[in-house]
């Protein structure tokens, strides 16, 4: 099952929801963030977009210290897949399950917009579905989504390959004007180390119907069901309540 | 502190009229308590009463087959099928984004999403219309970056898309401008709510935040009289909104009405829990009976006056049946709300608050409620209406510089991108905007809601809504009447660019003070206005606002009365768009061009006038015009539709070559006959006119003339330039590159912006 963590103010939740279950025909659930627990099916779990407890103070600031992501980071931690869209991603950074912070953006204002992101890691099991280099035209909305790492925490990434993600021009150029947010060398997504934990501003779930958006968000949402479906099928027969998370193979 | 002597002077500090005081002494046949007089001034407020146009409203057509509920509730409700209808209203909050532009405007979209779930309906868009004076203003641009910031703030962070506006600006706002908010939910049409307060017995119950000391006679002092000096002063009558707790509320009501305990709920919106506790008595015909004691405190010592008048956010009252108040708490304790039994109700028809063990109101609920004064003010047409309307054209130098024209009137603030404002709200969050900001009507997919009968809940329908909110206060100046009917036309217009069939209108009256004989001559005339063109249009009037007294030491701004259509496409995936997609399409013109320069955006920036007669309207024609446009959208011949409005022909041509959301930039050759004058030929603002771009022109002409509607073959899509030209041959009149066109249109607004704090 996927698991969409559900905070009190989580908005894109139930977008989440309807992409992975209508659209891709995955069994999900929504799980609120005061479950200590994740439910024991778990097989990946979604940190959707939203302003999870009002994030008044600093994007996903308070969310960290929820029942929910204690249970999130065991998960992680034990090579769970892990996927944190905007609201999602900031979590994720706050929970230091990801490298680097994310600030306000450059322009100060709240963005809107289409953008142009390229793949740089086309790999299980967040992005297999994609070739490396290719362009994916999804939504972003922000007010906060300026990434932010030390250079010394960037160069390692890039050299770990954990830049998945980049703002780049309709013609794949990673240029400050196709940038939306200032992020630091146009970082749009990024994921841990280990592999298993992925955070992007852009919108997936926004991008998943031909006639609303288009559907290069199923290139993302689709790589972790095929990520998944493929560690079900391998482990299936040995696995069944054990608990902790199915071990998805995960490219280095 | 003791309480001040409840007196006359007392009741007129209140807003209320010397013969408005002997009315609540008759009532209640003593001198009121302060609380008591508190809640007679609010009640019998202009904001609350609607008492100067009640009379006109009366007049307004507000049924038809498909409307479930009028006016008269939070909101209107029409049925759109599946089992399904749509609760849609705009409310104006005018004078509080005046004094703090980012609160005023962010709680102007707080209530009137309250208004929308309600009513059992979740919130799926919102829609606003702004007017600010003029951005060389620093106190302007000031304004215009903390209403839309305040508008984001709240929108983004409850999570309903923002999917159109329309944004002007003028100097007649420049003492008060104008922050209207639509908002439109869909609930399943067997089951929606209203604010009632009956059963005997029944708990009162009070839900959402804590009450505090904001917003204490927002709607008697701030909504229902001008500004004169000293409007800072009134800043503390703002209320402050918190978009987190009202997201909560949301889920937590929308959770509630899925069980069987509610029985009546009302938002806390003007005059808080006054207001709302005496209509939904009234509504039942009851009384109710309450301890103020019991209501959730944010401040420590507050009095029964300002509990009584505080207008804090993101509240709900609600009735429920007794013996359910357990679950109820479960369901806002969940999401931690607040939540206490505040009161019951009874049956003598009375109004019994108690604070401290004390008795501190006690009024009849019919009187305050419903028997509010009624005025028939008087009205008359200003001396200087006829000269406003002198044009003579004969006098007016033609435009000798077509091209330059265009590029001015595209880097006029009122017809340039409005893509700054836009781009800061979300207008994809819930995934059913299938056309957002920037075209004629945005178009949004309707999902199952409620779990019904047929489908549950988030299952996508094949019904979209079309919406679109429009008002040219400059012509509505020049002439009311045809200004509103042209407020309305273009609305549904719009809304019918899409494909859609215009279901219902939601209003936002916007004047100045209604004592004056002339500013209710213009009210009279543009509601006389609206009814006419709501009945030929079929678009009955199902909810509204007015918004009186929007002067500033004594000067009013134009009448604006701001018209939200809505209408229904089904399926939805059949539609048009406003701007062309491909090369090789033919366009046409449909509709006439008469020679109509007069309150033309082109004669007050070209010839910095304003005057004239604005653009005659046809409502049979605008009719004819629906029906050539859905049933050319569903056929496949109308790929492009666009409504040509402010800036005339030349304008709309060139936003159509301006990309889409999603496309490249197409140019078009456009050749037209001059019957007109130069200027009016492109710029000139007749109603009733669209470009479409189709496939199959001759099908499409056939088509129009078997709907009795004039269309015109113009010219085609392609290339990198828009060219305009005579049909007879010889040199272009505007001749540019696209792209060149676009980066004056799309810096219109930031490059006025430029180096302010708040970044531009």
């Amino acid at each position: 099952m996927f698991a969409v963590v559900q905070f009190p103010g989580s908005n894109d939740d139930r977008d989440m929801l309807f992409a992975l279950k209508s659209v891709l025909g995955a069994p999900s659930a929504l799980v609120w963030h005061k479950a200590p627990e994740l439910p024991p099916d778990t097989r990946a779990v979604f940190l959707p977009g939203g302003f999870s407890y009002g994030d008044y103070l600093r994007c996903g600031a308070m969310a960290r210290f929820s029942p929910v992501m204690a249970a999130v980071k065991r998960f992680a931690d034990a090579g769970g897949v892990v996927l944190g869209t905007c609201n999602g991603f900031q979590v994720l950074c706050e929970s230091g399950l990801l490298p680097g912070v994310l600030v306000r953006n450059q322009g100060l204002h709240f963005v809107c917009d289409f953008v142009h992101v390229r793949v740089e890691q086309a790999v299980a099991p967040f992005t297999s579905r994609a070739r490396a280099g290719q362009l994916l035209r999804l939504p972003v909305k922000h007010g906060e989504g300026c990434y932010f790492a030390e250079a010394e925490t960037l160069r390692a990434m890039e050299a770990k390959g954990q830049i998945v993600l980049r703002y780049v021009t309709p013609e794949g150029d990673a240029t400050p004007a196709a940038n939306p947010n200032g992020s630091l060398a146009n970082v749009a997504g990024v994921r841990n180390e280990r592999g298993n934990v992925f955070g992007l501003m852009p919108h997936p779930e926004h991008a998943v119907e031909p006639a609303l958006g288009g559907t290069d968000g199923l290139a993302i949402l689709g790589s972790v069901l095929d990520a998944v479906s493929a560690a079900a099928s391998a482990h299936g027969a040995q696995r069944s309540a054990a608990s902790g998370p199915d071990f998805v193979k995960v490219a280095r | 502190m003791s309480e001040p002597v409840v007196d006359l002077a007392l009741a007129r500090e209140h807003g209320l009229t010397d013969d408005e005081y002997a009315r609540v002494l008759e009532i209640l046949g003593r001198v009121p308590t302060l609380p008591e007089l508190g809640i007679f001034s609010v009640m019998w407020s202009e904001h609350c009463s609607y008492k100067s146009s009640k009379n006109y409203l009366r007049a307004l057509p507000t049924e038809a087959e498909h409307v479930l509920q009028g006016p008269g509730e939070g909101a209107g409700v029409v049925a759109i099928g599946d089992g399904l209808a749509v609760i849609f209203k705009i409310e104006s909050h005018n004078h509080p984004s005046f004094i703090e532009p980012r609160q005023g405007a962010a709680t102007g979209v707080g209530g009137i999403l309250r208004d929308i779930f309600s009513m059992g309906a979740r919130p799926i868009a919102s829609l606003d219309s702004l007017r600010f004076g003029p951005l060389d203003d620093p106190l302007h641009r000031h304004l215009l970056h903390g209403v839309v910031d305040g508008i984001g703030g709240y929108g983004n962070a409850v999570g309903v898309a923002t999917v159109g506006g329309e944004t002007a600006f003028h100097e007649c706002y420049r003492g008060n401008i104008l922050v209207n908010a639509f908002n439109l939910g869909i609930v399943p049409a067997d089951k929606f709510w209203k604010g009632n307060a009956s059963g005997l017995g029944n708990p009162v119950i009070y839900v959402g935040s804590k009450t505090g000391r904001d917003g204490i006679h927002g709607a008697s002092l701030l909504a229902s009289s001008e500004f004169g000096e000293g409007a800072e002063a009134k800043r503390p009558t703002v209320q402050v909104g918190d978009p987190f707790t009202e997201k909560c509320l949301i889920e937590a009501t929308l959770e509630l009405m899925k069980t069987d305990c509610l029985v009546g709920i009302q938002d806390m919106g003007a005059a808080g829990l006054t207001c709302s506790s005496f209509e939904m008595a009234s509504r039942a015909g009851t009384g109710i009976e309450m301890d103020l004691d019991r209501v959730p405190q944010r401040e420590s010592n507050m009095t029964p006056y300002e509990l009584l008048l505080s207008e804090s956010q993101e509240r709900m009252l609600l009735v429920v049946r007794a013996g359910t108040e357990e679950r109820v708490r479960e369901i806002f304790e969940r999401w931690d709300l607040d939540f206490a039994v505040v009161g019951r109700v009874t049956g003598d028809g009375r109004m019994r608050i108690r604070w401290h063990g004390k008795t501190v109101v006690e009024i009849p609920v019919d009187p305050v409620a419903e028997n509010a004064p009624v005025y028939d003010r008087p009205a008359a047409r200003p001396l200087e209406q006829d000269a406003r309307q002198r044009l003579d054209l004969a006098a007016v130098a033609v435009e000798r510089d077509p091209q330059g024209a265009l590029e001015a009137l595209l880097d006029s603030p009122n017809l340039g991108s409005k893509a700054w404002i836009y781009r800061q709200y979300d207008s994809l969050v819930q995934g059913n905007t299938v056309l957002g900001p920037g075209g004629d009507a945005a178009l949004v997919r309707v999902k199952h809601v409620g779990d019904g009968p047929h489908g549950p809940d988030g299952t996508p329908t094949r019904q979209a809504l079309a919406m679109s909110v429009d008002c040219n206060a400059r012509h509505c100046f020049l002439d009311p009447y045809q200004g509103t009917l042209g407020a309305v036309a273009e609305a549904a217009r719009n809304v019918a660019c899409t494909g859609a069939q215009p279901l219902a209108l939601t209003n936002c009256l916007n004047f100045g003070s209604p004592e004056k004989p002339e500013i209710m001559w213009q009210f009279a005339e543009a509601t006389r206005g609206m009814g006419d063109a709501a009945k030929a249009l079929g678009t009955p009037v199902i909810s509204g606002n007015v918004s009186f007294y929007n002067e500033t030491a004594g000067r009013p701004i134009h009448p604006t009365p701001t018209i939200a259509v809505v209408g229904l496409l089904e399926p939805w995936d059949v539609h048009a768009v406003s701007h062309f997609q491909v090369a090789g399409l033919a366009l046409v013109l449909l509709g006439e061009t008469r020679e109509e320069l007069g309150g033309s955006e082109w004669l007050a920036v070209r010839r910095g006038l304003e005057a004239g007669l604005p653009p005659k309207i046809d409502l049979a024609h605008e009719r004819r015009l629906h029906a050539l446009l859905a049933e050319g959208v569903q056929e496949g011949l109308v790929r492009t539709a666009h409504d040509i409005s402010a800036g005339g022909l030349a304008v709309a041509l060139a936003e159509s070559t301006f990309a889409g959301p999603r496309g490249l930039q197409v140019g078009a050759r456009v050749v037209l006959e001059a019957g007109v004058r130069l200027d009016a030929l492109l710029f000139g603002e007749s109603a009733g006119r669209v470009i479409v771009a189709t496939c199959d022109e001759d099908a499409l002409l056939i088509l129009a003339k078997r709907h009795g509607v004039p269309a015109t073959p113009i010219g085609e899509t392609g290339g990198e330039r828009l060219v305009i030209g005579p049909a007879a041959g010889g040199a272009a009149w505007i001749d540019a590159p696209v792209a060149r066109l676009h980066e004056i249109w799309a810096r219109a607004i930031p490059r006025r912006l430029e180096g302010d704090p708040q970044g531009a």
